[in-house]
């Protein structure tokens, strides 16, 4: 395997072969989506098959004193009623870092929605009506539901007798982690600051409402073991929290991604995976669970609400002095990643701007309200909604331009970041807000008919659109702005590998590569861009995808904007290696009738081996014969490390992403409703190693923040309960809501990275939301310093 | 679960005699979701879709015979002249699927104060025809609503025929939803002139238990434009009687807060819309030529 790990040192490998880096190829998965044919998991089916169902506690916070499953198991059709008693292994909890969600709940429920009991029958409604026969004895305790509850002196514990990792120094047990970060000399600068501005501000909690509900279906197997079907983000991740519990040995866990509508974070957490497999293993049979929308708003966890306190200074001729921030989420009733959300919230808080000058302070709560855990944007969307709303306050109170003051602080290559790490690629944030205040604006008063009577309007161009509300009267037109940074890949030390799998041989004449990785393909194209590279790098038209499972390495997570990246790293390391491999067979077998074969430089192309002066040696088909390549490698970016739990220094993170955004929105400055007119995004995506999948990703994470800037909110009660979990009440986005987006794609290469690429999926999430509420404040002159803005807060109502 | 189908009206009514317990269903948009959410468990569900009179419609008169089962994109379609009020209702309702299904007479039959077609209703001046094998009633719409979620149906009735009046004079109708499309009412204005009879003629939706017509609101004004002789010369109604029509609707609310929105703002926004409703109504009227069939209020059905 000689050569495996060289950086190639022709840069034309691929530029003639079709399909490659670089083409807006087709997605495979997208005419059957468009068309309502493509399988996702919830369509599975199984003969003879099983359905599971979940009881759920309806109390936020309270005491089990008891569960009576015998009516339950006595209804004809239930093969199984399984409990906490029923768990098989010493092993009953899982989680992400910190193994603190039980399986189902022992003793405690801690929050609404909480799995106490499991249920398998042979009909859904069978299932469902059984598990409503469990008779479940609460006793209610009283409630965490924010950061004076949660840290009370005499607050109840979510977790007494903490153990894990963090529990050492954080200040309080229901404090999940605690990440401050200090750098340079926060009261000289401030002394040298001509104004100061500070604001609190608040993000209700997010939920990804991913369109395809958790789902999944285990098959017991002869062996004693299971495979599982299912819809996640990660399958090694889901693997090595399920095996324990089950006490099967991995290998015995076999999993297979099967049709995932969308996850945005969601399905980073277990749901139904581990409940599924023990139904299965009880009974015998193949279990499926499918959560209906209502569950599915239990079934997974949520952006973490936060609140943030913030104070920035500046001299007179704007440059930003310094900068002190506290931020609070609320991580719920089980860690989930809430330390991880810590460290990107704290490390990403000062924003894209230059401040040497920094004390920052970070924390996720305890809470009995819903788990909170990743989300697109994961942390940096929080804390990106406060400095730039503190970027517009310390722009008026210096009677700045706001795009100005941005331009003039904004960070570049070589900045130090408060951890103390050098941004050491391109950062071209000033460039991204040049370009999206050029942009021209929109036409005003869209909704006017050309008909001079004024009479006629169309609605659909006005805030509240079909429904009627205004033929213009109360709007007012606001324009805003926003740049915002997010990490790229897993940070803080963690070992982010990827794996792939290449095989190359002939078939039919024609040589064809099959490309196996693990990597859930959740919507985001991966499996596109997967063809598209071994292309490139192996000169072959012919490309298939095998199906992710376990039995290929762990492709990490399909999450921080890292697959591209990571797996799209190792899927190319590995065809470098194939290609290798094909040159050394080529030599071997045919070196000796062209000189060439051991004196240029060989290039994969259109199905041939070539000299990079363009002369064929011979076919691929040719040189491999009956022969097949196969080779399996893991491959990583360059190591991060933790950052230090005083200081918050440290090369933590891998690579940054930047976005900015200009909202043009109309407010019904009378009724407090809003139409964004255009949401312009200029991002740096290093290489768009797929065009339009690119800017579908930049319009749907733009499209995302939009929701939560005016409308997207689980809104949970200080009880802890869950008030709208379904489409009815938490609104999300329609097609009448999203305004035109107009996408600027840079592509500045990042020379650490694949093709110079970077991962591109979240940082559109991130300033989109603080850009449209910059519009709203400028059309209505409120401050508003809580998204989602309601209409209640746009009338003082 | 039993799922009878009657292969018409009387069969429907013989089913619904010997099983009171059983919801009607036709479109389902309404009675399917308060399945999958749970919120009812029917022994009987009466499935109306082959009882095909019920799909039909007549315009006489006066009035419109609406069939209870006649879907939202029908009355968009056909009938926007002579129910303006409740075609720019009907656009508000759901999406184009959902109008394709969803029908006013089960939106009456689940009598959710936020039913997007009560406002229009209520406004224009609606009675509604219920029959059992007991025989026939026709109910005005005003006392068609009984509670939330509650109607004045007895356990053996169907909804078989609405009769609306058809629009004499211009009507809107308006809507506050969290989102431009795709959303159930906060609150909802409707409002109907009626020329002929120099009144005028509201229904609020959401912002109390029941949908309700702002009855001082409708006297005040009624008076205020006879008193004036708004009807015959045309004016610009005044700031002040506008204001005070307003807040005579806003009054009349008797909202909660909600997960959808505060009472407060329900409050003020009724306010809003029968401000802005009015104006809309007035100005088509007076522009259209007095006492002409001017129907539509200014705003285009998209």
């Amino acid at each position: 395997m000689g050569g495996v790990t060289r950086t190639p040192t022709n840069l034309t490998q691929g530029s003639a072969t079709k399909g490659g880096i670089g083409e807006s190829t087709l997605r495979p998965d997208g005419t059957l989506k468009v068309t309502g044919e493509f399988a996702y998991s919830s369509d599975m089916w199984h003969e003879d098959m099983l359905w599971g169902y979940t009881l759920r506690s309806p109390h936020a916070h309270a005491e089990i004193r008891s569960i009576d499953t015998s009516a339950a198991l006595a209804q004809a059709g239930v093969h199984a009623v399984l409990t906490y008693d029923d768990l098989p292994t010493e092993v009953k909890n899982y989680g992400l870092e910190i193994q603190d969600t039980p399986v189902l709940a022992h003793g405690r429920v801690r929050h609404h929605g909480e799995p106490v009991a499991i249920v398998a029958a042979d009909h859904p409604e069978t299932a469902r009506r059984a598990a409503e026969k469990i008779r479940v004895d609460y006793a209610p305790l009283p409630v965490v539901h924010d950061e004076a509850t949660a840290t009370a002196e005499d607050a109840p514990l979510l977790h007494p007798g903490r153990d894990d990792h963090h529990a050492g120094h954080v200040p309080h047990p229901n404090v999940v982690h605690r990440q401050p970060i200090v750098r340079g000399d926060v009261e000289a600068a401030r002394a040298r600051a001509d104004v100061i501005v500070s604001g609190e501000y608040e993000v209700g909690m997010q939920d990804q409402a991913f369109l395809g509900p958790e789902s999944g279906l285990a098959v017991p197997a002869e062996d004693g073991g299971v495979d599982l079907y299912v819809a996640t983000q990660w399958l090694h991740s889901d693997l090595r929290q399920i095996a324990p519990v089950l006490g099967l040995p991995e290998e015995k866990v076999r999993m297979t991604l099967s049709g995932v509508g969308g996850a945005f974070g969601g399905r980073e957490d277990l749901s139904m995976q581990i409940h599924g497999c023990l139904l299965a293993l009880r009974t015998g049979k193949p279990v499926k669970i499918v959560y209906n929308r209502f569950e599915s708003f239990f079934g997974h966890v949520h952006r973490h609400p936060a609140k943030l306190w913030y104070e920035h200074g500046a001299t007179r001729d704007g440059r930003i002095t310094h900068m002190k921030c506290r931020i609070v989420l609320d991580g719920g009733a089980y860690a989930s990643a809430s330390p991880a959300v810590v460290g990107n919230a704290s490390s990403l808080s000062v924003g894209p701007y230059v401040i040497d000058d920094v004390e920052i302070e970070a924390v996720a709560l305890y809470t009995n309200n819903p788990p909170c855990g990743a989300m697109r944007g994961f942390g940096a969307v929080q804390a990106c909604f406060a400095y730039e709303s503190q970027m517009d306050k310390l722009a008026a109170e210096l009677g700045m331009d706001a795009v100005e003051l941005r331009r003039l602080n904004a960070m570049s290559q070589g900045t130090i970041m408060p951890t103390g790490q050098e941004v050491d690629s391109p950062a071209p944030v000033a460039e991204l807000l040049r370009r999206v205040k050029a942009l021209p604006l929109p036409p005003e008063k869209q909704w006017e008919s050309g008909d001079t009577a004024g009479t006629s309007v169309d609605v659909r161009a006005l805030p509240g659109g079909l429904s009627n509300t205004t033929h213009g009267e109360g709007v007012v037109r606001g324009v805003g702005y926003a740049v915002g940074i997010k990490n790229v890949g897993f940070s803080e030390g963690f070992d982010d590998y990827s794996t792939a799998r290449v095989r190359l041989s002939v078939v039919g004449g024609e040589p064809v590569a099959m490309v196996h990785t693990a990597m859930a393909e959740v919507g985001q194209g991966g499996v596109t861009v997967h063809a598209q590279i071994a292309r490139t790098e192996l000169g072959v038209t012919h490309v298939t995808i095998h199906p992710a499972d376990t039995r290929v390495g762990s492709a990490g997570s399909t999450s921080a904007s890292r697959q591209t990246y990571v797996t799209g790293g190792a899927v190319k390391h590995t065809c470098e290696a194939v290609r290798e491999k094909v040159l050394e067979l080529g030599r071997a077998k045919l070196g000796t009738y062209h000189p060439a074969w051991a004196t240029a430089e060989l290039l994969l192309e259109g199905g041939k081996v070539v000299t990079d002066g363009g002369e064929v040696l011979a076919g691929i088909a040719d040189v491999l014969e009956d022969e097949v390549v196969d080779i399996e490698l893991e491959w990583r970016h360059r190591p991060t490390e933790a950052f230090d739990l005083r200081t918050g220094q440290g090369q933590g993170h891998v690579q940054y992403s930047f976005a900015a955004h200009r909202a043009v929105v109309e407010v019904d400055t009378e009724l407090g409703l809003v139409k964004v007119i255009e949401l312009a995004c200029a991002q740096d995506v290093g290489k768009a190693l797929n065009p339009q999948s690119v800017v579908g990703q930049i319009q749907g994470g733009t499209t995302q923040g939009l929701g939560l800037a005016v409308m997207e909110e689980i809104v949970v009660d200080t009880d802890g309960k869950v008030r709208n979990p379904s489409f009815t009440d938490y609104l999300i986005p329609t097609i009448l809501d999203t305004p035109t987006i107009p996408v600027d794609v840079l592509e500045l290469a990042d020379p650490n990275a694949p093709y110079g690429l970077r991962g591109m999926g979240e940082a559109p999430t991130l300033s989109s939301t603080p850009a449209v509420v910059s519009a709203i404040r400028a059309a209505t002159g409120l401050a508003l310093r809580r998204v989602p803005v309601r209409p209640e807060h746009l009338t003082g109502t | 679960m039993d799922f009878l189908r009657p292969a018409g009206w009387e069969e429907a009514l013989a089913a619904k005699a010997e099983h009171p317990t059983a919801v009607p269903i036709a479109g389902g948009t309404d009675v399917m979701v308060e399945l999958n959410f749970d919120h009812r468990r029917p022994e009987y569900l009466l499935d109306l879709n082959r009882v095909t009179e019920l799909h039909e419609w007549e315009v006489g008169e006066e009035n419109v015979r609406l069939g209870a089962s006649v879907p939202y994109s029908r009355i968009i379609d056909h009938l926007r002249t002579e129910l303006p009020g409740l075609a720019l209702a009907g656009h508000t309702v759901g999406s184009p699927q959902i109008r394709n299904r969803g029908s006013v007479g089960g939106n009456l039959g689940a009598a959710s104060p936020a039913g997007d077609s009560h406002p229009a209703l209520l406004s224009a001046g609606t009675e509604v025809e219920v029959e059992s094998v007991r025989g026939t009633r026709f109910i005005p719409v005003e006392e068609f609503f009984t509670g939330v979620k509650r109607n004045a149906l007895a356990a053996d009735e169907l909804i078989k025929t609405v009769h609306i009046k058809k629009a004499t004079g211009p009507q809107q109708f308006s809507k506050v939803g969290t989102r431009n499309a795709m959303v159930i009412a906060v609150c909802a204005f409707g409002i109907a002139l009626h020329p002929e009879t120099r009144t005028v003629r509201t229904g609020i939706g959401s912002a109390a238990p029941t949908p309700l017509r702002a009855t001082a609101a409708e006297e005040f004004l009624s008076a205020a434009l006879t008193d004036g002789g708004f009807w015959e010369s045309g004016k610009t109604i005044t700031p002040s009687i506008a204001r005070q029509f307003a807040e005579l609707a806003s009054g009349a609310c008797n909202p909660i807060d909600d997960v959808r929105g505060s009472a407060r703002y329900r409050r003020h926004a009724v306010g809003i819309m029968a401000r802005r409703t009015l104006g809309w109504t007035w100005d088509a009227y007076r522009t259209g030529g007095l006492g002409t069939r001017t129907t539509e209020g200014g705003a285009p059905c998209a």
